[in-house]
């Protein structure tokens, strides 16, 4: 059971109130009319699937229902530090 | 946050937004979730004394409250509307007479009134709040409980992982999260006392789950 802390509550919580929602950072192509089939393919489908360090958007889902920013080890399991949408992360694979 | 749609309080009120009483007086009677529970009788037949105590307040107006923290134009006109300032501290809840106000994310607030004073609150809303905002009448969506007695809070850690030390849980703090395999918002009013907004269509299933885990202490309904 991960122990999460909310950026927005601003506490740790239970892992049964939130829900994982994939790679964080996507950002959607500005003209899509523009992107070759394998851009687009790239944005809609393929994602990171790392051995350690990945920055995930996570929801608080039963609590404020906000999205936020983590990054956390895949193999350790390890919450390296939870950032609100817009930021930056501070801890990044080399 | 940025305030995409700047009209003053006048220009809001005059988009009309479409709202409606929905309790027009107290002769048309209103049913609340948990009606088929009848607490009326449980609470003159039922046992006196217990470790847990029920109460329901029912058919109150339920007002989320969407708008900018950040606009002070906004947390003005809701201080004059209601007369008591939006809680901005996350997790708080302030109370001024017959309303009261909890913080259920960094841009939307929880409003509890008097039934009967719903619509009136409302109307007062629309002529008074300025910029983008978003005002829903949801009182026929949830309905509150408040859980009281000497075994109350270990009632209340059956159905909740959330810290409810007096430490970590003070008065006034309100926490929305998952109660048994529902939600709820749970706001501490008193060392003993816990105030539940639930959903609607879970209300039966608390109810159940409140008596079946209130049976080793004892369960008194009030009404």
């Amino acid at each position: 059971m991960l122990h999460i802390y909310c950026p927005h509550c601003a506490e740790y919580r239970e892992e049964d109130e939130f829900h994982c929602a994939g790679q964080a950072h996507i950002s959607r192509p500005l003209d899509p009319e523009a992107c070759s089939d394998e851009e687009w393919g790239e944005y809609l489908f393929f994602r990171k699937n790392p051995r350690g360090l990945h920055h995930e958007l996570w929801v608080h889902a039963a609590g404020c229902r906000k999205f936020f920013n983590m990054t956390r080890d895949t193999q350790s399991y390890e919450i390296k530090e939870v950032y609100k949408i817009g930021e930056q992360p501070s801890v990044v694979a080399e | 946050m940025s305030d995409l749609n700047n009209m003053t309080a006048a220009e809001s009120a005059a988009t009309k937004a479409a709202i409606m009483n929905q309790v027009p007086g107290s002769e048309i009677e209103g049913q609340s979730p948990l009606h088929h529970a009848d607490f009326a009788s449980l609470a003159q037949q039922g046992p006196k004394t217990g470790g847990i105590h029920l109460r329901e307040h029912k058919l109150l107006g339920h007002l989320t409250l969407r708008c900018n923290a950040e606009n002070a134009e906004q947390l003005a006109a809701v201080e004059r509307v209601l007369g008591v300032a939006l809680p901005l501290q996350p997790l708080s809840s302030v109370e001024s007479g017959n309303y009261s106000i909890r913080w259920m994310s960094p841009d939307e607030w929880l409003i509890l009134v008097p039934g009967l004073e719903t619509f009136e609150i409302e109307t007062k809303f629309r002529d008074a709040m300025p910029g983008h905002y978003s005002l829903v009448n949801s009182s026929g969506g949830s309905t509150v409980l408040e859980l009281s007695g000497d075994n109350a809070v270990t009632l209340l850690q059956k159905a909740t992982s959330v810290d409810l030390h007096l430490n970590s849980f003070p008065v006034g703090k309100v926490v929305s999260t998952l109660f048994a395999k529902s939600t709820a918002t749970i706001r501490r009013i008193d060392e003993q006392r816990f105030e539940l907004v639930i959903r609607r269509s879970f209300s039966d299933y608390i109810w159940l789950w409140i008596q079946d885990a209130s049976l080793e202490y004892g369960l008194v309904i009030e009404a």
